[in-house]
């Protein structure tokens, strides 16, 4: 009976049931069906180390991304429109990255490419930017630029203008200004970019602060025991000990360094992966009396603004992300170099590269992790490279880490907030 | 230090490093050695107990030695089903050579991947009473943390050609690897056998892992670091042979610490994969092999 009806029904009554129906499927659709440009999310690129040996990093500095666009897009997002991350695993391996940024920009047409995390992940996206005159932030890399000299390059780093140089310059300063004062020193570190970069300037510190070298020696990054290594270094009796070495020597390191009983003057320098959660709480009081480098730590003298509220909110989801729970190495920068990107694009109101690239270039801009200011070869105007020292470190407690005290800043003088305890032996 | 407490020293840190060495190629050894499986998933097999050890430690504070010995069943079932799977797909039908490694790649990524999502990517350590602890014997100092792992490994090496040499199993699985055809025309099974052996060759893994993490930190993607060493240390120490395998692993060690104190470490891995070639340039079965 119904069938009938509508069949016989006339044609301007179907008409306009159609469009009664066409409305009110507007109507519920709602504010999607404004115009698609306005909608059209500013899509931002990388590739980033989620499994590999320096995922540990990759995935905390990940987190911190995703906060940030996060934050960025409850407040309005950038220009009016919502930001979009978008990601690849690098797995730590270089080889990877090329085909990455080239699928992010031919394929997924972003907008923006930053860096993945670390120096050997960093120098295979160079040609790539280099050649489509693109911007670049740059995620914790020593000295990625030197060969280059890539002006719209920009390094969260605060290793300084120099890098290489400036990575070390700290430690062996601190060296030059004990008594009684060192004369030798031992320089160790993994066959890898950034510990050729780190040891390198090391070298040319140790030339300027009169040192004498013992032993300059490399190891393959494979390496399973450290003993000989550490048996050879301490066979020449050094007064200084420098090590630029990834998480896994790091430890390998600081275990065989006890168990051997290497007892220089000062020891540290250049070892990355004394800033995580993981090894903290396993290595414990073994670490002290190492002088390390580290970029932040919770003492008086680094208090920026936003720091303290970014890092609740990370630490809140820290655990569930299966990521360092402190968060204070890599996440803040990780976070501060989208928000200079953002600032940037909201500054100069445009994506266009080279605009950006030269707003960042001249401004110096308030970020998390204070004030960053550009030199033109992309890292920073001043290094703010910090040497701490692990002191008075108790068990294998966690929270101990998240107080001032167990890591006091002893150089760059303006940010010192606590004395070394010298030589090593004493600290222990 | 003197010259020579150096040297003696370099020298024991290379045999406790090969001792341990052993432990992770024993599996291999008779995987490859006797069986003709070319198992490259074995080191993540390894890294699979050194997470179990792991969790084990964090959890219950268990010794990982403990640990290791008890899962050492549930490896061996684990090692006899993966023997079935692969036999089913690709040994019955002749094509384990190229696919049979696919299969393996396989199984790598997956339990690789699996313990990435179950632990994470942070480098993971274990406590235990001894680890960090040194021994002092006059010129000597040698470190708990590799003694301990070295007789253990010396202990399972030893259990392990106890049954390859004094039980019938241990026989049967000799007989398999001589002529498979002949042993089935005694009566035995060589698939049970074989299952057999594979499964022994993987329940290693449990008590090599626990090993591994006293030793150092470990994650994930570590298992692909020890593929090249542990099919050059079943080679050079020739196939099969258990004892070949502890020498091997011992000359691999002792080469690698002697080089790393000596002549930069940077050299290490060179040597001991030069000393691979020159051995197989003369003797072919490797060292203990029968050719």
């Amino acid at each position: 009976m119904r069938q009938a009806a509508l069949r016989t029904a006339s044609r301007p009554s179907r008409l306009l049931a159609l469009s009664v129906l066409l409305a009110l499927v507007a109507a519920l659709a709602g504010p999607g069906v404004a115009p698609a440009a306005a909608a059209q999310p500013i899509k931002i690129g990388f590739g980033m180390a989620l499994t590999g040996g320096l995922a540990g990093n990759g995935k905390a500095a990940l987190l911190a991304m995703q906060i940030w666009a996060e934050d960025v897009n409850r407040k309005g997002g950038l220009l009016g429109r919502p930001v979009e991350l978008v990601y690849y695993d690098d797995q730590t391996k270089p080889a990877n990255v090329p085909g990455i940024y080239t699928k992010l920009l031919d394929i997924d047409k972003v907008d923006f490419v930053v860096s993945g995390y670390g120096t050997n992940l960093i120098a295979p996206a160079m040609p790539i930017v280099i050649e489509r005159k693109l911007t670049f932030m740059a995620l914790f890399g020593l000295n990625n630029n030197e060969k280059f000299g890539y002006r719209n390059y920009f390094q969260i780093m605060p290793a300084g203008p120099r890098p290489a140089v400036d990575w070390s310059a700290g430690f062996f300063e601190l060296a030059s200004k004990q008594t009684p004062r060192p004369t030798t020193v031992a320089l160790v570190g993994a066959d890898a970019e950034y510990p050729h970069n780190a040891l390198a300037g090391a070298r040319e510190n140790v030339r300027k602060f009169g040192f004498k070298t013992v032993y300059d020696s490399t190891y393959p990054p494979t390496t399973v025991d450290y003993t000989p290594i550490v048996r050879a270094v301490k066979a020449v009796n050094p007064d200084i000990v420098y090590v630029a070495s990834y998480p896994p020597d790091s430890a390998g390191i600081v275990l065989a360094a006890h168990e051997v009983g290497l007892q220089p003057k000062l020891f540290g320098g250049g070892m990355v992966g004394l800033q995580f959660a993981a090894l903290l709480s396993k290595l414990g009081a073994k670490l002290n009396g190492i002088v390390n480098y580290d970029f932040w730590v919770p003492e008086p003298t680094l208090k920026f603004p936003g720091i303290e509220e970014f890092l609740k909110k990370y630490q809140a989801q820290a655990e569930k992300a299966g990521v360092d729970p402190l968060g204070y190495y890599l996440p803040p920068f990780a976070y501060a170099y989208l928000q200079i990107l953002g600032q940037a694009i909201e500054a100069t109101r445009s994506l266009d590269q080279q605009k950006v690239a030269d707003y960042i270039r001249a401004t110096e801009h308030d970020t998390i992790v204070g004030k960053v200011r550009f030199a033109p070869n992309g890292e920073w105007a001043t290094s703010r490279v910090l040497q701490i020292q692990f002191q008075h470190v108790e068990g294998t407690d966690l929270a101990q880490f998240t107080r001032p005290g167990k890591r006091p800043v002893l150089h760059p003088e303006r940010r010192r907030s606590g004395t070394l305890i010298y030589p090593y032996t004493r600290a222990r | 230090m003197v010259a020579s407490d150096l040297l003696l020293n370099a020298v024991v840190a290379g045999v406790l490093l090969g001792g341990f060495y052993t432990a992770v190629s024993l599996g291999v050894s008779v995987a490859f050695g006797l069986l003709d499986v070319v198992n490259i998933a074995h080191p993540v097999f390894v890294i699979l107990g050194s997470y179990l050890a792991y969790a084990m430690n964090v959890t219950l504070g268990l010794d990982p030695i403990l640990t290791g010995l008890a899962f050492t069943p549930a490896f061996y079932a684990l090692g006899v089903a993966v023997y079935r799977v692969y036999y089913a797909s690709f040994e019955k039908t002749g094509q384990e050579s190229l696919r049979g490694l696919v299969f393996f790649f396989g199984v790598l990524f997956i339990v690789e991947v699996g313990l990435l999502l179950q632990f994470g990517v942070d480098y993971r350590l274990v406590e235990a009473g001894y680890i960090g602890e040194t021994l002092r014997l006059g010129p000597l100092s040698v470190a708990l943390r590799l003694a301990v792992p070295c007789l253990v490994a010396l202990a399972l090496t030893a259990a392990l050609a106890a049954v390859l040499h004094g039980t019938s199993y241990g026989r049967a699985i000799r007989a398999v690897a001589q002529d498979s055809f002949a042993l089935r025309l005694m009566g035995v099974d060589p698939v049970r056998v074989k299952a057999f052996a594979f499964g022994l060759a993987t329940a290693t893994a449990s008590l090599a892992g626990a090993l591994l993490i006293m030793i150092g930190p470990v994650e994930p993607a570590m298992n692909r670091e020890y593929i090249g060493r542990v099919f050059a240390i079943a080679v050079l120490g020739g196939m099969g042979s258990v004892g070949g395998t502890l020498a091997a692993a011992v000359i691999l060690g002792v080469a690698e610490s002697l080089t790393a104190t000596f002549y930069g470490p940077s050299w290490a891995l060179a040597v001991s994969f030069g000393i691979l070639l020159l051995t197989l340039a003369v003797r072919p079965a490797g060292l203990f092999g029968q050719a």
